[in-house]
């Protein structure tokens, strides 16, 4: 019992700090990682309280995915070479004093609905979810989600599917002059289309490629 | 006491497993060798030691008595981590590999995400590598290592599935009991074929190995590495190398079952059986990079967007309507 309490304080030491650590480091590639190692925390978190599952998707989607994307944006644009000055200068301090509110919103819901949970447990009605404790907590969460809330699972499947073909649509533009493979174009090539025999004029030469 | 007891026992397992897995990776990059020399009728190694064995053993040396030079201008502490990262990823994933029923380090119950989240997490020691050397070739490998590892794990994670669909369990030893009847790889053919050819890109091994394509990136992200942080990438990429082929061998190729159910075959120690599906598909591996090659990256991209994904997708539905007209779907375990 003593080890797990000291993993836990561990690995929320480390969550906190490196949750500190995205918006306080000066480099931006330097908060990517800091946030990957949040990821990473949370996810063993996960772990210890028996959400096995929950650890391994946060890794692989979070992770493997998402921050993946985020680290190569943030290379791409070369904003490394933009120092993080957040504190520094009066353009950017103003924002302060809205992040300020935003994370005091954040906090107080939080409060909430945890308070509520911890002393209000009747008002979620989730005693019609029985879980049962000789399966694993992948076969309780698919009991759950491929059948209670199969409506909400597939309307939040299609609202990200939405926003992937947004996505797309947006950033998507026909650019000029792209040369194209293609690959029957290529197959069904000829001689006859690609060779032919021209009579060169004596001291006018040819024009080629017209 | 008890406790250090337990503590002893586990390091001595770890270490029980983790020093052949170190020991093979050196003996199969002589191996990769090797097979690569016969194809194109050279020797390859084959002074040091009998047959060249020990080729690995001395550039290890060698490695390690090199000068470690880490670039002026490069992000020290990223650009150290780079090749750690790389080396403890590929290690810590064996430590899910079913080796026989009983003989596995950790038998736990998400043991296929576990690896598939250990192989995705493999991309960023190549980044990390990439952009602290703070040159524009590793810069460059490292953008296109990114983007083709991240395609080609969206069909891995839809082959997995496949398997799963056949199993009903994510855990390793269960995979391979479901194959008792039939290895995988007879009904889900066509996903080995496109699991391997994954791997292949997963891996960045030839002909999929643009990240490193020597002819315009000089060596990609690993440009700037010497000694013994060059030696841990290489280490990290041939252990991941025959990682991926752990998980196929697992997946398709019924892991440490033996090919058929006769009593003669079942005297052979199950490990023995895994050893050689490993083998058997690190030869194949070795063999598409002689044989092979590179792939335009345009083309690579294509192949894993737009021919791989959709194939692996409409492969589910076949598999899952399938298994439900038939009523095969697995128990509930």
């Amino acid at each position: 019992m003593i080890a797990h309490a000291v993993f836990f304080y561990l690995f929320a030491f480390i969550a906190i700090v490196s949750a500190i650590m995205v918006t306080a480091a000066r480099n931006t590639v330097h908060s990517v990682f800091f946030l990957i190692l949040d990821f990473i925390s949370i996810s063993c978190l996960f772990i210890m309280i028996g959400a096995e599952f929950l650890g391994m998707i946060m890794l692989i989607v979070y992770v493997g995915a998402v921050a993946v994307l985020f680290l190569f944006v943030v290379m791409m644009l070369n904003v490394a070479q933009q120092k993080n000055q957040w504190f520094g200068s009066s353009k950017s301090s103003s924002h302060i004093p809205l992040g300020l509110i935003v994370s005091l919103i954040i906090f107080f819901e939080l409060l909430i609905v945890v308070g509520g949970w911890k002393y209000k447990p009747d008002i979620l009605n989730s005693s019609s979810i029985t879980i049962s404790e000789n399966i694993s907590n992948t076969h309780s969460i698919g009991n759950i989600l491929y059948t209670d809330y199969i409506h909400l699972f597939q309307l939040s499947g299609m609202i990200l599917l939405v926003a992937m073909i947004g996505a797309i649509v947006l950033t998507f533009r026909q650019r000029a002059g792209l040369k194209r493979q293609s690959y029957v174009k290529q197959i069904s090539r000829e001689r006859k289309d690609g060779v032919k025999v021209v009579d060169v004029p004596n001291n006018k030469g040819v024009k080629i490629d017209v | 006491m008890n406790s250090l007891y337990i503590l002893f026992d586990e390091i001595y397992k770890i270490l029980f497993l983790l020093i052949p897995v170190l020991v093979t990776v050196a003996m199969i990059v002589w191996l990769d060798r090797r097979v690569w020399a016969f194809v194109q009728k050279r020797r390859g190694p084959n002074v040091v030691g009998p047959f060249g064995l020990l080729q690995s053993l001395a550039d290890a040396l060698k490695y390690m008595f090199k000068e470690i030079i880490i670039p002026a201008s490069s992000n020290k502490i990223i650009f150290i981590l780079a090749p750690i990262i790389t080396m403890t990823l590929a290690l810590v994933a064996w430590a899910v590999i079913p080796f026989s029923e009983n003989l596995v380090l950790a038998d736990i119950n998400v043991g296929i995400l576990y690896l598939f989240a250990i192989s995705s997490l493999g991309v960023y020691g190549i980044i990390m590598g990439g952009w602290a050397s703070n040159s524009k070739y590793p810069f460059l490998g490292a953008i296109r290592s990114a983007a083709q590892m991240v395609s080609y794990e969206v069909s891995i994670g839809v082959i997995i599935i496949n398997v799963l669909l056949c199993v009903g369990s994510l855990n390793l030893n269960d995979i391979v009991l479901a194959q008792q009847n039939m290895w995988f790889v007879l009904p889900l053919f066509p996903m080995f074929v496109i699991f391997f050819i994954s791997a292949l890109a997963e891996t960045n091994r030839p002909p999929f190995d643009l990240p490193e394509a020597e002819a315009e990136l000089v060596a990609g992200y690993q440009t700037e590495y010497s000694g013994m942080m060059y030696a841990m990438f290489w280490l990290g990429e041939y252990a991941n190398i025959l990682l991926m082929c752990a998980m196929a061998s697992i997946l398709f190729l019924g892991g440490w079952l033996p090919p058929l159910e006769i009593e003669a075959l079942s005297i052979v120690p199950s490990p023995v059986w895994l050893i050689f599906k490993i083998l058997f598909l690190f030869i194949l591996f070795a063999l598409v990079k002689a044989i092979v090659p590179r792939y335009r990256y345009d083309q690579l991209m294509k192949l894993g967007w737009k021919i791989f994904l959709p194939l692996s997708l409409i492969w589910v539905v076949l598999t899952a309507g399938y298994l439900l007209y038939f009523d095969l779907l697995p128990e509930q375990i």
